[in-house]
């Protein structure tokens, strides 16, 4: 099946566009908005529903950002390499995939009731929160059915297209600026749809509070316990002197 | 003994004469309304006057098996903080376990003053109903930051005291044998800060030249560990910009050489601020010797002589402006903790070094000793009625010196001490030399105390160097170019942008992040002062002409209306 020109459009241009409004989004909010680059904690209103909630989504979504990347940049040649069977592969990232989605939609399926139903949560939440739940949701969703798909293709022992030899290799092939918009338009409707939300949650990730995933403070590991800085010598414009005289 | 001289570093410290404490709240009234009367901090105070006993606040956030705040010393020595250390900190950052919820501060509120003039006509007086500062909805008020105020509520809230609850029947609460004092609270600026051990982003900070801890608000992800690190739990979420805010230490104020807010305002005159020149090399280890008890005397140690010249030199060696090495030598708190070992720390056992001192109360004892026919002023009978007075020496103990009853008594004495001396020199006879020896002082150092304590002059109660690169021609000056977010609408004018139907917490909530991008890029493509539009202060006004920002501009919501408005 031969490209058509929308697959041109989505798998050939549609990438650049977002990484470009990602990283500029990115960089434009750091510049101006630094100020509102946190979390937007909502414990001090609510904790015992989001000490539970919050870490199941958050520890789930990390397994499942991890299986991405396993699953999107390492090729198949590598796996076959090693020794790993295609069967082994997928049995362990569906059940693996699976039980990390699964996790992750339950946390944040919590989340959002929490949100809902706690009065303070639900009045501090933006327009800007309620697109961006609805982004991460339809995501998380579209993924789980991507993983289901291929679990019940697998049981009944169908050849289900492999997103190895579509998705993945069009993912590498993005980032040395040769897409390869015949194999991502050879997979099946339910990665594709997948890809696309992904491509739109990527497009807000700047101009939400995801953000704050961008400022993991993994440096803290290594600086000793206690800060200390100098004086901002640079001269505020509260600082800076005024002229003398009758200017 | 004298020790090697590591880096020397320097501090402004505060010392709280408690004797002098009136609890009349206006450090706290003065400071919320300078820095905390926005909307997102309704609930924080960065000053706080505590009745003791009683809970404070947050309720009872002294009891540190519950809250994890502060350092603890590990078998090996080392200090790492209570609620655990970096690895932890990161594990738990999804949800911190140990973060104070909005009750144990209170839930703030407002009244429904509308109500008052739209009610409709009936037999009824209205009434304005207590409305939730964070639903809007009407509530009813259970609890605030001062609800135990002067012993309100009695043994029924006083007993939840955590200290109360450690040293048991020493504290009476029958009417006749209940004691009470304040305790004003604010940030102690410690010298080995957990708040800044805790947070992940590195966005807090002690302050090189002044050790004021801050938090650096752009730098700052909201993770919530300085809220639980703190054990004074000084640190506070700001809920509408999730973000920690802090006692500032009024730096705007004390980088010019002005007292802070709290200080400036002090009915009573009771609060001192001064340099502490300090070896920062021995601070590691005096924080994390053996004993508790010891505490006090390690942080002691740890403060440098400013009169010394090697210390002097040390200072000069590491960039101390000559400047503040004379303020130091003129600091009241260098006097009053160090020289005269009358101010002790809040909770040493803490282990972070904290650098309010207070100078705990002589209970009401002339009194008590004239009533018994005593001469209440007579030296011997009141150093010997210490261990007698109304508030359990105990109690003083376990809030200032880890629960070792000895400095408590030694200051105390000492406060009766300048009493007894005082008043001879009062009556005209000759100064008894034997009274201050028996505190181990000199007559002049009692009346150098005694101008300092009971006169507290001004210029002698604050001694504040202004900042590097502050021109001392500049002392006092601030440029009052006003709140950055006090433009119309915004947070400084009790609003978060736009319409807002009911009080500052209603309607369609907008982040934070959107007007402080318009008010940053304003700043930073602006020549001159920027900032958004201000208000006219009518105060200043002549009655000529309309001046820029007398009416709000309507065309422009915010921004530059200057040129429009003319």
């Amino acid at each position: 099946m031969n490209p058509t020109a929308l697959d041109y459009l989505l798998w050939g241009a549609l990438p650049y566009v977002v990484i470009a409004i990602l990283v500029g989004g990115t960089v434009w909010r750091y510049r101006y908005d630094r100020f509102g680059w946190t979390t937007r904690s909502s414990q001090l209103y609510e904790s015992r529903l989001l000490r539970i909630a919050s870490p199941v989504f958050h520890f789930g979504l990390l397994v499942v950002i991890i299986g991405h990347v396993v699953g999107l940049l390492i090729p198949e040649s590598w796996t076959d390499a090693v020794g790993i069977t295609n069967d082994q592969y997928h049995v362990t990232a569906l059940t693996l995939g699976g039980i990390a989605g699964v996790t992750t939609l339950g946390g944040i399926a919590l989340l959002i009731w929490r949100r809902r139903t706690t009065g303070p949560v639900f009045s501090a939440t933006t327009v800007n929160d309620k697109v961006m739940y609805l982004v991460l949701v339809a995501a998380i969703l579209a993924g789980l059915t991507t993983t289901l798909l291929s679990a019940v293709a697998g049981l009944n022992g169908e050849h289900e297209v492999d997103y190895r030899e579509t998705v993945s290799p069009w993912f590498r092939s993005v980032f040395i600026l040769q897409p390869d918009v015949a194999a991502m338009s050879a997979a099946t409707a339910a990665f594709k749809l997948h890809a696309l939300i992904g491509l739109a949650l990527f497009a807000l990730f700047p101009f939400t509070r995801l953000v704050h995933a961008f400022s993991a403070p993994v440096w803290y590991l290594f600086r000793p316990y206690v800060v200390y800085r100098t004086r901002d010598r640079e001269p505020t414009p509260a600082a800076r002197p005024t002229r003398r005289g009758w200017s | 003994m004298a020790q090697k001289i590591g880096k020397v570093m320097a501090q402004v410290a505060m010392v709280m004469n408690l004797d002098k404490c009136i609890g009349c709240h206006t450090c706290s009234v003065t400071c919320k309304q300078a820095w905390t009367n926005r909307s997102g901090v309704e609930y924080v105070w960065f000053n706080n006057v505590e009745t003791r006993p009683g809970q404070g606040y947050p309720r009872r956030h002294e009891d540190q098996e519950r809250w994890q705040g502060g350092w603890r010393r590990t078998a090996a020595g080392r200090l790492k903080p209570r609620a655990g250390g970096r690895l932890k900190k990161l594990a738990t950052i999804f949800a911190n376990p140990k973060m104070p919820s909005l009750q144990d501060y209170y839930e703030p509120w407002t009244y429904d003053y509308e109500h008052l003039v739209t009610a409709p006509l009936g037999d009824d007086i209205p009434g304005a109903r207590p409305r939730s500062l964070i639903t809007g909805d009407p509530m009813r008020i259970e609890w605030s930051a001062n609800w135990d105020d002067d012993l309100a509520g009695g043994a029924e809230l006083a007993s939840n005291d955590p200290i109360v609850q450690k040293i048991g029947d020493k504290v009476r609460f029958e009417y006749e044998q209940a004691f009470m004092f304040y305790l004003p609270r604010i940030c102690e600026h410690c010298l080995n800060p957990s708040c800044v051990a805790s947070c992940p982003s590195g966005a807090m900070y002690k302050r090189a030249e002044d050790g004021i801890v801050l938090v650096d608000q752009d730098r700052c992800r909201g993770w919530r560990m300085c809220v639980t690190g703190c054990p004074y739990k000084k640190v506070y979420f700001n809920h509408k910009t999730g973000k920690a805010e802090k006692c500032t230490l009024c730096y705007p104020r004390v980088e010019v050489g002005m007292p802070t807010v709290c200080s400036e305002t002090c009915v009573g005159r009771l609060r001192y601020l001064g340099v502490v020149l300090y070896d920062v090399e021995r601070v590691g280890k005096a924080a994390a010797v053996k004993d508790e008890k010891d505490l006090y005397e390690a942080q002691l140690d740890v403060f440098l002589d400013p009169d010394d010249p090697e210390v002097q030199a040390a200072a000069i060696r590491d960039g101390i402006p000559e400047r503040w090495i004379d303020s130091a030598r003129r600091s009241p708190v260098h006097l009053l903790a160090k020289r005269f070992r009358v101010a002790l720390p809040l909770h040493p056992e803490y282990r972070t070094m904290p650098m309010v001192w207070y100078i705990p109360p002589l209970s009401p004892v002339v009194d008590a000793l004239s009533e018994t026919g005593h001469d209440g002023e007579d030296a011997d009978n009141l150093f010997a009625a210490i261990d007698t007075l109304r508030i359990p020496v105990e109690y003083l103990a376990e809030l200032f010196t880890a629960g070792d009853p000895g400095p408590v008594k030694d200051v105390l004495a000492k406060l009766a001490a300048m009493r007894s001396y005082m008043r001879r020199i009062n009556l005209g006879r000759r100064p008894d030399e034997s009274i201050a020896e028996a505190v181990g002082m000199t007559g002049a150092d009692i009346e150098r105390m005694y101008r300092l304590l009971a006169l507290a002059k001004y210029d002698d109660r604050y001694v504040i160097p202004t900042a590097y690169g502050v021109d001392e021609a500049d002392r006092g000056v601030i440029d009052e170019i006003g709140c950055s977010l006090d433009f119309e609408g915004g947070p400084g004018m009790g609003g978060m942008g736009g319409q807002v139907p009911f009080g500052e917490a209603s309607g369609q909530p907008q982040p934070a992040s959107v007007e402080t991008f318009h008010a940053l890029r304003d700043r930073q493509t602006s020549d001159g002062h920027s900032g958004p539009a201000r208000r006219l202060n009518l105060l200043n006004w002549d009655g000529n002409g309309r001046p820029p920002g007398l009416f709000p501009d309507r065309r422009r919501p915010a921004g530059r209306d200057e040129e429009e408005a003319r």
